[in-house]
This record gives structure tokens, sequence and C-alpha cells, in this order.
């Protein structure tokens, strides 16, 4: 019994190991050690730190790193200001029916593919779009108006991309908050606003905190909304990487950047669980 | 601001308006896709020149509909074979992985947790490069050992679907755990104490419990691999699968073929996902 119960465990333990070693860990193992090389003739390769020197030298890649970091940080507020007092309607405020359908209706956009969604916004803002025709049309504009390819249409966009990863999280962590629990706060002599400070909010804390995770995290990592929707100097950095890997095929630069995209993710996502005392395992598992 | 607090007229209204609002918002891009795929016109965009099914089934150019458009139904196929591939191997590995986790004691056991879980919390773009660097140097190590050069290792179909595999099997392994962990020891034990062996005792009573959760990560990672952009973007060869299509096809200017295409996207994705919502719904 104990040698097939070894059996069985190294068997199970296999592929585990076999895909994240083979997929994960090495792989990314293999990038550091490429982004830590320098091309100095044809197949040949000294280890330096060149790579990372240029990127933090070079103010365009400078900047669009810490634009790509600052504004992936705002639209994570962004998604959790609008998302909060929704889900907080789904979870406490509709009943039965409704709040099923309400909570399907947020589930089903996002099971239809980012490019569509981004589509439907070209389709919205651009200058022929239906936004454009309907301003000229109430007469609030008198010519063709562009509204695509600027910050706010790619916050637009990147807000609407990762709106259902606040909103699961938060409706089912606002679901299990008792009402009697809100009752006795307004019994003890709270208003809407305490109650909500103290009650609602520290209640919510681990939706919130897994929520804004993945949302930074999709946000940083998008490569469709900046392109499709953001203007020629709202450069992104996944633009950065995917110019170096396939257009120029500068491997060593590209890897640079991944890394420093990968350390910028797990920095901030590490900040993030810090700052509220929580665990990968509990936010994620 | 619960309905037991009464509340004042004014904010009860202001606050529907602003979820009605929000829902405008969900729906619009969408429904404006949805709708431009019947347009009469070479653009996706006013004026509306009327309905047409065209974009559908048109047989020529300039208007040939999807089901008579080669490089889209390629790119369908291509999609679909990635997916279920992705499919069928995340889930084997995720129901193994739930089965390791679940059952066993072990050192470093914390560690690999969470060492399962960092796909998750990785850009998909660094996923897909690390990968394509990766699998390169195996191939370059291998030309310079034996002279032999293996195609399966450059960008093309089978990276994507090892670059997909590799962050959705995290997500196969939390829904079927999430599962397992519900699953009442007693009753295999009670099947191996009526004389069955372990593998049977599993095979018939904890794998039919696990069903429902198998085939609902099943449908989640068809899903989320034939939608996947980022990491199959850095992979992709010569065989495009249908997202990075549609994309190229984008960068050149659109045509309502392409909302026709996410239409069909839309309800077929919309009925998958819904019969997964009804199918775990069921005690």
């Amino acid at each position: 019994m104990r040698q097939q119960s070894r059996v069985a465990f190294i068997l199970l333990l296999t592929p585990l190991v076999l895909w994240l070693g083979l997929l994960i860990v090495i792989p990314h193992i293999d990038m550091l050690l490429i982004s830590l090389r320098e091309r100095i003739s044809f197949g040949v390769y000294e280890g330096s730190l060149t790579q990372y020197e240029k990127a933090l030298t070079e103010p365009l890649y400078l900047r669009t790193f810490w634009r790509t970091a600052v504004m992936s940080v705002l639209a994570t507020a962004i998604t959790l200001l609008i998302a909060f007092p929704v889900s907080y309607y789904i979870a406490k405020m509709a009943k039965g029916r409704l709040q099923q359908v309400l909570f399907m209706l947020c589930l089903i956009p996002f099971y239809v593919s980012e490019l569509v969604r981004t589509f439907g916004w070209m389709i919205l803002l651009r200058e022929t779009g239906l936004i454009s025709n309907l301003l000229q049309l109430t007469g609030l504009a008198d010519q063709p108006v562009e509204l695509l390819y600027t910050d706010a249409t790619m916050m637009v966009g990147l807000v609407y991309t990762s709106m259902l990863f606040m909103v699961v999280p938060l409706v089912t962590t606002l679901e299990s908050l008792d009402d009697s629990v809100v009752e006795a706060g307004y019994d003890l002599g709270g208003n809407g606003l305490s109650v909500m400070r103290e009650i609602i909010i520290p209640h919510a804390m681990p939706g919130i905190v897994s929520g804004c995770i993945v949302v930074f995290m999709l946000s940083l990592g998008n490569y469709l909304t900046p392109t499709m929707l953001g203007g020629k100097d709202s450069l992104w950095f996944t633009e950065m990487i995917y110019n170096q890997f396939i257009v120029r095929s500068n491997w060593e630069l590209g890897a640079a950047f991944g890394f420093m995209l990968l350390v910028l993710s797990s920095v901030i996502v590490w900040g993030m669980l810090r700052l509220t005392g929580r665990t990968l395992k509990e936010t994620m598992g | 601001m619960i309905p037991s607090i009464p509340q004042s007229r004014a904010f009860r209204v202001i606050y529907g308006g602003y979820v009605l609002l929000f829902f405008i918002y969900m729906a619009l891009p969408l429904t404006v896709v949805a709708v431009f795929a019947f347009n009469d016109s070479q653009f996706p965009s006013l004026p509306w020149e009327g309905f047409t099914w065209k974009w559908f089934f048109g047989e020529e150019r300039p208007r040939i509909g999807v089901f008579h458009e080669r490089g889209i139904l390629r790119a369908v196929g291509n999609s679909a074979f990635v997916a279920a591939c992705v499919a069928i191997l995340s889930v084997s590995v995720g129901t193994t992985n739930a089965f390791l986790f679940n059952r066993y004691e072990f050192r470093g056991k914390g560690l690999l947790y969470v060492l399962m879980l960092l796909p998750l919390v990785i850009p998909g773009i660094v996923l897909g490069i690390s990968i394509l660097v990766f699998s390169s140097t195996l191939a370059n190590g291998i030309w310079d050992l034996a002279r032999v050069d293996i195609q399966a290792l450059r960008p093309g179909l089978l990276l994507v679907i090892l670059g997909q595999f590799s962050f959705i099997t995290t997500i196969a392994t939390l829904v079927i755990s999430a599962r397992l962990q519900k699953f009442d020891r007693t009753l295999e034990e009670a099947a191996l104490n009526l004389g069955a062996n372990r593998l049977t005792a599993v095979r018939t009573i904890t794998f039919p419990f696990l069903g429902p959760a198998m085939i609902g990560a099943l449908v989640v990672a068809f899903l989320m691999s034939f939608e996947n952009f980022n990491t199959t973007l850095m992979l992709v060869g010569s065989d495009a699968p249908l997202t990075i299509a549609m994309f190229d096809r984008l960068k050149e200017g659109s045509t309502p073929l392409l909302n026709a295409v996410s239409l069909l996207l839309m309800v077929a994705s919309s009925l998958l996902a819904l019969l997964v919502i009804l199918f775990q719904r069921r005690p």
C-alpha cells in the first residue's frame, strides 16, 4: 500500500514539475540570461549589462516604462471606483431573479474576445463613428470629431476590458456581508458614510485586493487596447517588447524589457499584498 | 444602504440611474459590433445603407461573407484545433495537480503551490516571449549538436498551444481543486471497504463527483484559448488563429465582414458560457 501510494505520488508530481519547469521556470531563467548578454558579432555573445543600461538611460524607454505603470494604476483605480457601486447594487440591493440577471449581464461580455470589444469601441469613437455622428446630429459639433487615439479613449478601453475582473470578486465578498451587520451599524448611530467606511469597505477588502491585482496585471500586460485605441505617443511598454522581438529582432533588449515588466508587476502585486497583509494563496487560490 | 434601511427617493433614483448607465456602457460596444454586421456598406460605420445578410452568406467580392471567406475559415479551424488541444491538456494536468495538492503532504508543497499560481500574475506577453526564447535556445542547441532543425520548436501552432497551456492550466487546477475539496473522502473509503482497489474507487466514486467541474474547466479553457491574444501574438507562425487573423485585418482597415465574424463569436461563446453557468448551477 505504501509502495503503491509512493508510485501514485510520483505519477501526480511529474506533470506538475514538467509543466512548471519546462514552461515557466526554465524559460524565464533563459530569458534572464539572454537579457544579460550582448551580441559581439554573428553568433558571438558576451555577458554584459548593456541592455539594462540602454533601457535605463534611453529617455523614450524609461518614459514609456513609467507611463505604462502610472496609467495602469490609474486604470485600476478608475475601474474600482466605477465597479464598487455597481457590485454593491448587485450584491445587496437587487434581489432574486434581477440579481442573477444583472450578474450574468456582467459576465457574458467577457466571454467575447478582447479584440471584438476593442473593435466595438473603434466603431463608436472613430471619426466616421457613431458618437461623432451623434454629436453632429445634435449640433454639438459642426464637423466629424476624431475621438480615437487619445489617452482618454485608451483609458475607456482599458477600464472596459478589465471591468469583470473587478466586479466578480467584489460581488462575491459583498454578498457574504450579513445585512444585519449593516443594520446594526445604523442602529448604533452610524450614517451612510460611516457605515460604508467602518463596515462595508473593511468587509470587502479581500475582494478589492484581488480585483485590483488582476485588473492591474491585465492593464499592464495589455497590448491590443493601447495599440488600437491609443495615440501615436501613448506607447505602451508591451508594444516596445513586441517591437524589439518581432520587428527589430533585437531579442536581448526585448528580453530585458520583458524582465523589467515582470519585476514591475511583481513589485506592485507584492506591495499590494503586503499593504493589506494578505498572501498570494489567499488572494488567487 | 440596504433595502431594509429607508433611503430618500432622490438617492434611489440616482443610484438606479447609475447602474443603468453602467450596463449601457457594458453593452454598447458589443451591440454596435453586432448591428453593423448587417450594414450593406463597405465600412462598419454610418450611414446605414440598408439591411443585408451578405456579410454572412455573400459569395463574391467585394461582399464576401464569413462562410465563403477561406482565410477566416482556416483561422477558425486553427483556433478550434489549438483550443481543443489546450483544453484537453490543461484539464488533464489540472486534474492531476488537484489530486496532488488535495491528497498529499510533502516537503516543498507550499512553494509548489505558489509557483503553480504564478502564471496568473505574469503578463501574457512575457509568458509568450519567455517560451519563444527558450524554445529557440533549444532548437539552436539541437542544431549545433546534431545539425537537425526541429521546426516544431519554431513559432507555430505547437508553441501557441504550449504558451496558452502554460497559464490556462493554473485556472483548470483551481476550478478542479475547489470541487475536490468539497468531496467527502469517506465515500471513497467505503468503496475500499467494499473491496474496490484504489483506482476503481477513484474511477467510480471520485471522478463522477468531479465531472461537472472538469467539464466546466474544459469549456472555460476552450474559450480562454480561443480568445487569447497576448501570448499567441508572440508565438504565432504562419498559421494564424482567429484573433491574430482578425487583428491583421483590423490594422488594414475593417469591413463588416469582421463584424459578422465577431457576432458569430459572441453568439457561440455566450451559448457555451451560458451552458457552463446552467450546468454548474445544478447541485
